[in-house]
């Protein structure tokens, strides 16, 4: 097995990949496949009063119609689910789901879909979570009284401890503050997410996925589909990107429960400018740094407080929340670490896992903050990084044991590959010690 | 939509085929010839991972109408292997990793070829030029450079 380390290998799947033989999602046609859009809202936030979708049902080539009363489980799905399938009543944000069209090809899916009769009683939505924080503010989910996401009951805000930063800051010569914000984010595989759904002979449901993670999906959709898992075959592992976009599902439940409804292969794929505007983003982060620093440039106390956005419903988000905190003082030794972060809803689309999972949303706006804190002690940043960067055995905000550190490793080799000479105390510095 | 018959030369065969005036070059390849290397991305221009060659120029074929390449030679990667053998520059992709998710890939070979057919020992900065309309959101761009680079130089 070692004989292959640190050698440069062929892929096993990669003569398919140059010779364009090998077969993505979209590039399986079936016989009589037919094909499925959605009908989106128009708006960010509404009731919907009317729908009728008659005159689109006797469109020519349309073979019939769905919404939430076709769903045989339940209408719900996503990784906190909390997402319907098709909204049948209170829109949360612009794009969702309210029903899908399902003909002979997708012009005349967009011809039917030219055809209903959607009235919304519009709402005023809320797009900027610190006034989704606001008493008063427009609730995003129906039958709450805040935007706030709870952690437990009643549990607003996700803590994070280590030390006491009251005492850290009380021993710091100098205290600096940072607001920084990282923006919404789209995966923007080159591959549109794309499902193609039948049923086998033997009765059972068959889908072709785009899926990053086909059991975290698996078990969402035997509850959406109402059937036991035995009866899908799913089937993925060929994907055009995903940069954790597709670790959700954008199409395998509306292909699977038009192939359920029509019993005939079903493909439903999102155009890119779909994906663009509607699908799950990275979402927006806030985060708010004080920072306690003695002269000599050692950091004793930071206290951060975290805001991150999670859209109209909770995606991965309580999670991403959590593991930004958990890492947003970057990879340096801090003993006193206080993290109050919040989930906030919002009547944007969702916000899913991208690369990196928001750990590098905290770790990106510390680094900024270290930049702040050079400038403020009028230390080289080079120096402040050495200085606190982890050697083995220090402890992470979660009280995790740090073990086999490598910032100041890989800090000498960026610096190498800067053409950036650091002073020989710098260079003797190593991870294995303090 | 009445539907006319499209003659073209594709991967060097004559095909004959029933299309709609609305159909691009890509929907026939895809959907009624089942020829699936060129991949719809964007289905709008931006990203490339349609190109194929008309008549020996890389043209984004979500973009070309059908009805345009009537009597006209199409070639996509499925035509890019001569007599069973891989093409040099589907060799140095695979043999250097020039791709991550693949997706891009078929357009990318089919640029790649465009360029050195005009160009057959391309800098760096012409390869960067040539190639700048087709997108690698896994960010293979530098294994592709090199990929095209160790072809020019014989290598393959």
């Amino acid at each position: 097995m070692t004989q292959y380390v640190g050698q440069a290998m062929p892929r096993y799947d990669g003569i398919g990949q140059v010779t364009g033989t090998t077969k993505y999602v979209d590039d399986i046609v079936l016989p009589g496949m037919l094909y499925a859009k959605c009908l989106r809202s128009p708006v960010h936030k509404g009731i919907i009063r009317h729908l009728d979708l008659s005159a689109a049902e006797r469109t020519p080539g349309v073979v019939g119609v769905l919404t939430a009363q076709d769903v045989p489980g339940q209408n719900i799905y996503g990784a906190s689910g909390d997402q319907p399938v098709f909204n049948p009543d209170h829109i949360r944000y612009k794009g969702e789901r309210i029903a899908a069209v399902v003909a002979v090809d997708e012009d005349t899916c967009m011809e039917a879909l030219e055809k209903v009769k959607l009235e919304i009683e519009e709402q005023e939505p809320v797009f900027d979570m610190f006034e989704a924080m606001k008493p008063g503010a427009p609730i995003v989910r129906p039958g709450t009284t805040h935007n706030l996401h709870e952690y437990m009951p009643g549990m607003t805000t996700r803590v994070i401890k280590l030390g006491d930063v009251e005492q850290g800051f009380a021993e710091a010569d100098l205290i600096i503050e940072g607001r920084y914000q990282t923006t919404q984010q789209d995966h923007a595989p080159i591959e549109p997410h794309v499902s193609v759904a039948y049923l086998d002979p033997a009765n059972r449901l068959v889908i072709h996925t785009v899926s990053q993670c086909l059991y975290f999906h698996l078990s969402q959709l035997v509850r959406v589909f109402g059937l036991p898992m035995s009866q899908i075959r799913y089937i993925g592992g060929t994907i055009g990107g995903g940069f954790g976009g597709k670790n959700d599902i954008h199409a395998d439940h509306v292909a699977g429960l038009a192939a359920l409804k029509f019993r005939k292969p079903v493909k439903y794929r999102e155009t890119r400018r779909e994906d663009l505007r509607y699908s799950g983003k990275r979402g927006v982060f806030v985060m708010e740094y004080k920072t306690g620093v003695k002269k000599d440039g050692r950091l004793v106390a930071n206290h951060i407080k975290e805001y991150h956005d999670t859209g109209a419903y909770g995606g991965f988000s309580a999670y991403a929340t959590e593991k930004c905190g958990m890492f947003a003082s970057g990879p340096y030794w801090i003993p006193n670490i206080l993290v109050e972060a919040k989930t906030i809803y919002t009547n944007k689309v969702v916000s899913i896992s991208m690369r990196g999972f928001a750990i590098i949303n905290g770790q990106s706006t510390m680094e900024i903050q270290m930049g702040k804190i050079a400038e403020a002690l009028g230390m080289d940043p080079w120096e402040l990084r050495f200085i606190n960067a982890w050697r083995d055995g220090d402890m992470g905000a979660s009280r995790y044991i740090v073990r086999g550190a490598g910032a100041l490793e890989a800090m000498k080799k960026a610096a190498e590959l800067a053409g950036v000479q650091l002073p020989a105390h710098l260079m003797a510095m190593s991870s294995r010690r303090r | 939509m009445k539907q006319q018959v499209l003659t073209f030369i594709l991967n060097g065969e004559e095909v004959a085929v029933l299309v709609t005036p609305t159909e691009t070059l890509l929907d026939v390849l895809r959907e009624r010839l089942q020829i699936t290397g060129p991949k719809r991305g964007c289905d709008d221009g931006e990203c490339g991972a349609c190109t194929v060659l008309l008549d020996g120029e890389p043209v984004r074929s979500c973009l070309t109408l059908a009805l345009t390449v009537e009597g006209r030679t199409v070639t996509t990667v499925e035509g890019l292997m001569v007599k069973g053998e891989l093409d040099r520059l589907q060799k140095a992709f695979y043999e250097r990793g020039a791709f991550q998710c693949g997706f891009c890939t078929p357009g990318m070979l089919m640029v790649a070829k465009s360029l050195l057919a005009k160009n057959p020992n391309p800098s760096r900065d012409e390869i960067r030029s040539y190639m700048a309309g087709n997108l690698c959101r896994c960010g293979s761009y530098e294994e592709i450079i090199e990929a095209i680079q160790a072809v020019a130089a014989g290598e393959y």
